[in-house]
C-alpha cells in the first residue's frame, strides 16, 4: 500500500482583475487535485500562464488557496496558518521548494554556509555549531559541490548558475523534507547543465525516498524524469497518467499539440509535413460554460460548449478531460 | 549552392578591461543567399558578441581587434562593414541587414503604439513614403507575420510575448533585407508559440529569399531548421557543417555532449548526461583546447596544443565542414579516434563540481 505524502484536492485560486472599471476574476487554478508518493516524481506540465507555478506556491503555502484542501500524510491543513505558527514551521520542514531562478532565490549578501545553516537552525537539526558545520559539509557533498569547506565560504555571485541551483537544492534538503517541489528548476540554466541537475534531483529522490513534483514546460525531460505526468491548460488538468502513456499516446488535443510542437531533429528527415499548430490563443475570461481549449481544438464538436468530463482512456490510470473519449 | 552574401573572416572581439577578455577569437563564418545558418552555443560562448560585431552594434569596452566582415552586394560589390561610417552606415543598416534581438519582446518602446514604432522605422529609412503609404506598409508587414493589422494601435504591453516577437520580426523585414540576424528569437516563448514563429520565419524566407543567421543555445531546434550549423565554445567555432551531417556524425566532443543534452521526446529511454563543469575564463590566451577539462576524450596533446579548425577526411562525413579536435587526427592524438566518440557518446568526466 502506497502512502500518499502530499494530497491536494480541488485546489482553486482566483485573482481579482481590474478591466477598466469592471472587476473580474481570473481563475488561475481550477479544481486541481494531485497526489505525491514517496520515491516518485510527478511532472506538472504546462505553458507559461497555465497556473503551474501558482499550484506550486499553494503547495508550498506561499499563497493561500481560494478553495480546496491540502493534506500532509493524511492530515489536512487549516487554510489559514499564521506566518510564524508552529504548524507552518512543521509543514515547511516536510515540504520544501526549489525555485526557477538560481540568481534570485539566494541572498547575495550571505555565504553558502549561512544559507544552509539557517534551515538547520530553524528546524533544530543541529545541536551545536560543530554539528551544524558537519551537516552543511555533508549537504554540499550530497549535491556534488566540493570541497565543501571552500564552497561554504562562497557567496552566490562567486558561483555559476548550476552551482547556485545545487546550493538551492541543498538548502531544500537541509530540514530533511519528505516532499520536494521543483518549480522549473533548470529552465534558466544552460542546456548542457540541465541534465546533471535533473539527474541530481532524481538521485536524491531515490536516496531519501522523496515525493517530488517536477514543474516544467519541457515535455521531454518531464517524460524522462517522472513516473506520472499531469498536463495543465489554463488552470485545469486536461490529461494525466503514466509518463510514457501521456507522451507517446496523448489523448487530449492540447497534449498532442505540445508533443507536435517540440523540436525534433529527426523530423527533418520525414517527408510528411508537420501538422499545423493550433491558432494563437486569445486570453479571455475563464469560460465556465465549456471546454477551455475548444477555440484552438481541431476536433471541436458542438458538445464542447458544455464542460467535458474527465474520463479514462485506454487504461484506468490514464485520464483525459475531453468529449472525444467519452462513451 | 548559391553565392555568399556575408563573409566573416578571422574576426576577434575583445572586451578591453584591465585584463582583456577575448570574447570572440578568429571566427570564420559564411552566409550564402537564402541560406539558414544556425549558430549554437551556451552563455558566454561569444555568439551574441559576434552578432553585435557583425551588425556594428558593439559598445565600449567591446571592440573588434582583428578580422573582416564583408557584405557582398549584388549591385555595388563588396562592402567592408567594419569600415562603414556615418551616413553610409545608416543607409546600410536595416536595408541590407537587420537584427532581431534577444528578449525582443522587451525591445519595443512601451510608450509608443506598434504603429508609431513602424512609423519611426519607415520615416528613417523610406522617407519617400507619405503617411497613408506608411500605414499601409505597416499593415502589410503585420499581416506578413500573421498579426491582425488592427493591432497597429495597440501598445506593447497589450500584446502577448509571441505577438511582440512577431512585431519585431516584421520590423526586421520592413526593408526587405538580404540578411536577417535572429538572436534567441524564441527563448522565453512557449513551445507552441515557438513552433509558430519558426514556421513564419521559414515561410518568409521561402517567399523573400533572405539569408538567416539564427543564434540560439537550442541545438535541437537548429537541427530542424538550419541548412548549416556552427557550434561555438569559449569564443571560437569548434565545429561547423551541414545540419544533417552534424546530427548524424558530430565530430567535436562538445557538439556530441550538447546533442546528448536534449532527451528525445519519443525515442527509447536511456541514461542521460549533460556536460558537467563550466566554460573557461576568457581572459587568458593559451595554446590549448579550451574544452579539454570537460572532455572525456582528452589526451595530453589537448592540453598543450590548440586543435585547428579543419576538415577531417578520414572521419565519417569529415569533408562536410570542419571540427577543431585532435581526436580525429590519430597521428597527433596518439591513438585511433575513440569508437565511443564516433558513436556519438558522451560519458561525463566528473560527477562532482569542484569549485576553485
Amino acid at each position: 500500500m502506497t502512502v500518499h505524502v502530499l494530497t491536494a484536492t480541488d485546489l482553486v485560486k482566483d485573482f481579482p482583475l481590474r478591466d477598466g472599471r469592471a472587476a473580474r476574476t481570473l481563475r488561475a487554478v481550477d479544481a486541481v487535485s494531485l497526489e505525491l508518493r514517496p520515491g516518485e516524481t510527478v511532472a506538472l506540465v504546462g505553458e507559461s500562464g497555465s497556473g503551474k507555478s501558482t499550484v506550486a506556491r499553494m503547495l508550498a503555502q506561499l499563497v493561500a488557496p481560494t478553495a480546496g484542501t491540502i493534506a500532509l500524510a493524511g492530515q489536512p491543513l487549516p487554510r489559514r496558518t499564521g506566518h510564524h505558527s508552529r504548524a507552518l514551521r512543521q509543514y515547511r520542514e516536510q515540504v520544501q521548494i526549489v525555485f526557477q531562478d538560481p540568481f534570485a532565490s539566494l541572498n547575495p549578501f550571505h555565504t553558502v554556509d549561512h544559507h544552509l545553516r539557517r534551515p538547520l537552525r530553524i528546524h533544530r537539526h543541529a545541536a551545536d555549531r560543530a554539528e551544524g558545520t558537519e551537516q552543511v559539509h555533508h549537504l554540499l557533498e550530497r549535491v556534488g559541490l566540493v570541497p565543501p569547506a571552500r564552497v561554504a565560504g562562497k557567496r552566490p555571485h562567486e558561483l555559476s548558475g548550476g552551482q547556485r541551483q545545487r546550493v538551492a537544492i541543498a538548502r531544500a534538503l537541509a530540514p530533511r523534507p519528505r516532499v520536494l517541489l521543483a518549480d522549473e528548476p533548470v529552465s534558466m540554466l544552460d542546456v548542457s547543465i540541465r541534465l546533471e541537475i535533473l539527474n541530481l534531483i532524481d538521485r536524491l529522490m531515490i536516496e531519501d525516498d522523496l515525493a517530488v513534483l517536477y514543474i516544467t514546460h519541457d515535455l521531454a525531460t518531464a517524460r524522462h524524469f517522472s513516473a506520472r505526468i499531469m498536463v495543465l491548460y489554463r488552470g485545469q488538468i486536461v490529461e494525466s497518467g503514466p509518463s510514457d502513456e501521456v507522451i507517446l499516446r496523448p489523448a487530449h488535443p492540447y497534449t498532442q499539440a505540445l508533443a507536435n510542437a517540440a523540436p525534433d531533429p529527426r523530423a527533418r528527415r520525414h517527408a510528411a509535413p508537420r501538422p499545423d499548430p493550433p491558432p494563437p490563443v486569445r486570453p479571455g475570461p475563464a469560460d465556465g460554460s465549456g471546454c477551455l481549449y475548444r477555440n484552438r481544438c481541431p476536433h471541436r464538436m458542438p458538445i464542447c460548449d458544455t464542460p467535458p468530463p474527465t474520463v479514462a482512456v485506454a487504461t484506468p490510470d490514464h485520464r483525459a478531460r475531453c468529449w472525444l473519449h467519452h462513451g | 549552392m548559391s553565392e555568399p552574401v556575408l563573409s566573416v573572416r578571422g574576426l576577434s572581439v575583445d572586451y578591453a578591461l584591465a585584463e582583456p577578455v577575448h570574447a570572440v577569437r578568429e571566427v570564420d563564418l559564411e552566409l550564402r543567399r537564402g541560406e539558414i545558418v544556425g549558430l549554437a552555443g551556451e552563455s558566454g560562448c561569444g555568439k551574441s558578441t559576434l552578432a553585435y560585431a557583425v551588425n556594428r552594434l558593439l559598445r565600449p569596452p567591446a571592440e573588434v581587434v582583428a578580422g573582416t566582415v564583408t557584405f557582398h552586394d549584388r549591385t555595388v560589390g563588396d562592402i567592408d562593414l567594419l569600415r562603414l561610417r556615418g551616413e553610409e552606415l545608416r543607409r546600410f543598416r536595416w536595408r541590407r541587414m537587420a537584427m532581431v534581438f534577444q528578449g525582443a519582446m522587451n525591445a519595443l518602446n512601451p510608450v509608443l503604439t506598434v504603429r508609431a514604432q513602424f512609423e519611426d522605422l519607415l520615416r528613417a529609412h523610406r522617407p519617400e513614403l507619405g503617411t497613408v503609404a506608411r500605414r499601409q506598409r505597416a499593415g502589410e508587414l503585420l499581416e506578413l507575420v500573421a498579426v491582425d493589422p488592427r493591432r497597429l494601435r495597440s501598445y506593447p504591453h497589450e500584446l502577448s510575448g509571441g505577438m511582440r516577437q512577431r512585431v519585431m520580426i516584421a520590423m526586421a523585414l520592413a526593408l526587405n533585407p538580404d540578411v536577417v540576424v535572429l538572436d534567441e528569437p524564441t527563448t522565453a516563448l512557449d513551445v507552441v508559440v515557438q513552433r509558430e514563429i519558426l514556421r513564419e520565419i521559414t515561410a518568409l524566407r521561402e517567399q523573400f529569399g533572405f539569408a538567416v543567421l539564427f543564434i540560439t543555445h537550442d541545438l535541437s531546434l537548429l537541427l530542424e531548421i538550419s541548412d548549416r550549423i556552427a557550434v561555438m565554445y569559449a569564443g571560437r567555432v569548434v565545429e561547423e557543417g551541414s545540419a544533417g551531417r552534424l546530427f548524424d556524425h558530430p565530430m567535436h566532443p562538445y557538439s556530441v555532449g550538447l546533442l546528448n543534452s536534449f532527451p528525445s521526446l519519443t525515442g527509447p529511454r536511456r541514461e542521460l548526461h549533460g556536460i558537467p563543469g563550466r566554460p573557461p575564463d576568457l581572459a587568458g590566451e593559451q595554446d590549448r583546447c579550451a574544452f579539454e577539462p570537460r572532455c572525456p576524450y582528452a589526451r595530453p596533446v589537448c592540453g598543450e596544443v590548440r586543435p585547428p579548425l579543419v576538415a577531417h577526411p578520414a572521419a565519417p562525413g569529415g569533408t562536410d565542414g570542419r571540427a577543431a579536435c585532435h581526436a580525429h587526427e590519430p597521428r597527433v592524438y596518439g591513438e585511433a579516434t575513440p569508437t565511443a566518440l564516433l558513436d556519438g557518446e558522451f560519458g561525463p568526466v566528473a560527477a562532482a563540481e569542484v569549485v576553485p
